[in-house]
């Protein structure tokens, strides 16, 4: 409590408070969930969406991260033809089929992975990202073509292949459907690993069920973001299977790193410069700066 | 064995018990009533086969998760010889929720490796009730790659509801131990036959069912969640199973229409658990079947046939953008 507000009387206090939330302009300014720490969005902005305060890394869209990762020559998009069908006419409380539209609608993506061939500080490459706010991230036939087809491109065009994770798992809506994504990502990247061309895998805040059992841990080198919720389970079904608390910082990023499943964890504000240090080494490339200086 | 009758099938389940009585009666009684006896029997095939031919989703899934349902060691009892177990993953302990080893199928050496379910409490507990934790994925990878080594054709049988969801399979690395089975089998060298003959439970299944041609069993299921997962998630409500079931399209045929399965092994009359002798000779024929079709590819063909099996998977629209 600032020691303004310890000088206002009782009543003002509290209507400050109810009105806190109405006060705020909208997308002016973000409270981080972590620190509580109330933050300017444009400052959050310049700082890669990690809050400032506490080093929370906040979950940003799949365009703005390929936005803040490639160079800003020579992008192009893989795959974004390849567009969802409702195949089993699924139906719970709603359609598949609007669940979809209503997606599409919110998050102008078509899909919850977008792929982009394009470069990082001048070393091509090409990279897929989930869109989390698209369903979850959830995998289904669409992310597991558009992955496929990113892949493939890599290999004949010669280049590595980064993907960042960030999935709730396997999209249930296409039943079995969904499930064979996990052996056709899977088996993409063999082609891929054949031509000796490496593959790196990010995990981002969360990486889960389907996603996470599948190429999710095949990266030649597995990185994660600080923070970032990584695992099979979902914590509430482990905790009704094992009937005891759960550890602390279970099936966090600095959990798995403890027990050897994930390489390193980057923070997003050197994301892009390691990555491309990874790159150069494993293709054994000259430095980074001297690649950029001829 | 005493047959157990599921929830559906009560109709069978009296007929069935009434039987039982007139044939007790009928041991220390003067009167013949095996006439009568037999009409009853009749009935209740007849209801049988009326019920089984109109079986919905959830009650297929029943079928599947059956406690006498044969499970993987019946179908290599009996239809394997030599059959040489061989266990743990070298790195941490051997997982009974998964048993592998080397055996003989009509005479030729293959690796056969599947999930295994227990029959009464303390084997159930001992198998973790089929679901398998990172080391026995790891254990049916180093068998597989042991395979592969000595060119032996892979037999696998599905039947788990899932890998197993614990803080030590977590730690473990459940996740990487089921993706590193789905990468490795892309490519392994010999041939692959995945039989899903009772619960095919999401990635858990898939771990060891990646291969060169998917069998099913008429009443086993496969699925990428539990009816009961997903409508305690998309319903929020366990009790809409039922209806998940359904929109899932977990069953054999379904999944043959969507060209995600092979073959569909027929099941006796009233589930594999009523005839054993008649659903080994079955599976015993669609193994021989499958197995001689995948021996008669070279390799390299093997390889690219499996890859665009792979790849072929999902079903989306093209658009112009």
């Amino acid at each position: 409590m600032s020691w303004f507000q310890k000088l206002l009387p009782p009543k003002i206090k509290r209507r400050e408070n109810i009105d806190d939330k109405k006060n705020v302009p909208e997308g002016l300014w973000h409270k981080c969930p972590a620190c509580q720490a109330v933050l300017y969005h444009s400052d959050l902005e310049k700082n890669f969406s990690v809050c400032p305060k506490c080093n929370h890394h906040h979950r940003i869209t799949a365009r703005t991260r390929l936005d803040w990762l490639l160079d800003a020559e020579g992008r192009f998009e893989i795959g974004a033809e390849v567009q969802p069908v409702d195949t089993l006419k699924f139906k719970d409380s709603r359609k598949y089929s609007e669940r979809l539209t209503v997606a599409q609608r919110d998050t102008s993506e078509t899909d919850a992975l977008v792929v982009m061939q394009g470069s990082i500080h001048t070393i091509p490459l090409v990279v897929a990202v989930f869109e989390f706010s698209f369903m979850g991230g959830s995998m289904g036939s669409v992310v597991g073509e558009r992955f496929v087809r990113g892949v493939q491109l890599a290999t004949e065009q010669n280049m590595p292949f980064v993907c960042f994770a960030a999935s709730g798992g396997a999209r249930m809506q296409e039943g079995l459907l969904s499930l064979m994504q996990m052996a056709k990502t899977c088996g993409a990247l063999t082609q891929l690993s054949q031509s000796r061309l490496p593959f790196i895998s990010v995990l981002t805040d969360p990486t889960m069920g389907g996603v996470s059992a599948s190429f999710a841990f095949m990266g030649d080198v597995v990185l994660a973001e600080p923070g970032a919720l990584i695992g099979f389970a979902g914590a509430r079904v482990i905790q009704q299977t094992v009937r005891e608390t759960l550890p602390e910082g279970f099936q966090r990023a600095e959990f798995l790193l403890e027990h050897g499943a994930i390489d390193m964890i980057i923070d997003r504000r050197q994301m892009r410069n390691q990555l491309a240090t990874l790159l150069t080494l494993l293709t054994k490339q000259s430095a980074v700066a001297e690649i950029e200086a001829a | 064995m005493k047959i157990t009758f599921l929830d559906f099938e009560q109709p069978v389940a009296e007929l069935e018990n009434k039987i039982e009585q007139l044939r007790f009666v009928q041991d220390d009684s003067a009167v013949d009533i095996s006439e009568e006896i037999g009409r009853l029997q009749k009935k209740s095939q007849t209801l049988t086969k009326d019920l089984y031919a109109k079986l919905s989703s959830w009650q297929i899934s029943q079928v599947s998760r059956h406690p006498q349902r044969p499970y993987t060691l019946d179908y290599i009892q009996a239809l394997f010889t030599d059959f040489e177990e061989l266990h743990g993953d070298r790195s941490y302990a051997d997982d009974a929720a998964i048993v592998g080893g080397l055996a003989r199928f009509n005479g030729q050496s293959v690796m056969v490796i599947g999930h295994q379910k227990g029959r009464d409490t303390k084997e159930r507990q001992y198998r973790n009730f089929g679901m398998p934790r990172p080391e026995g994925y790891r254990k049916a990878l180093r068998l597989m790659k042991l395979a592969e080594k000595f060119d032996i054709p892979i037999l696998t049988f599905i039947d788990t509801p899932g890998a197993y969801p614990g803080v030590g399979a977590e730690e473990r690395g459940q996740s990487e131990a089921i993706g590193r089975n789905l990468y490795e089998m892309a490519e392994l060298r010999v041939p692959i036959i995945c039989t899903v003959i009772g619960e095919g439970g999401s990635g858990g299944a898939l771990a060891i069912a990646v291969g060169d041609a998917t069998l099913m069993l008429q009443y086993a299921t496969y699925s990428v969640i539990s009816p009961e997962g997903c409508a305690s998630i998309l319903w929020k409500s366990a009790a809409k199973a039922a209806d998940a079931a359904e929109t899932l399209g977990i069953t054999a045929t379904r999944l043959k229409t969507l060209g995600l399965i092979d073959k569909i092994v027929s099941e006796p009359l009233g589930g594999a658990h009523r005839d054993y002798p008649a659903m080994m000779q079955a599976m015993k024929k669609a193994l021989q079947e499958t197995l001689k079709q995948v021996q008669a590819l070279p390799v390299n063909d093997l390889m690219q046939t499996r890859f665009n099996r792979l790849m072929s998977y999902g079903k989306f629209k093209e658009v112009e953008v």
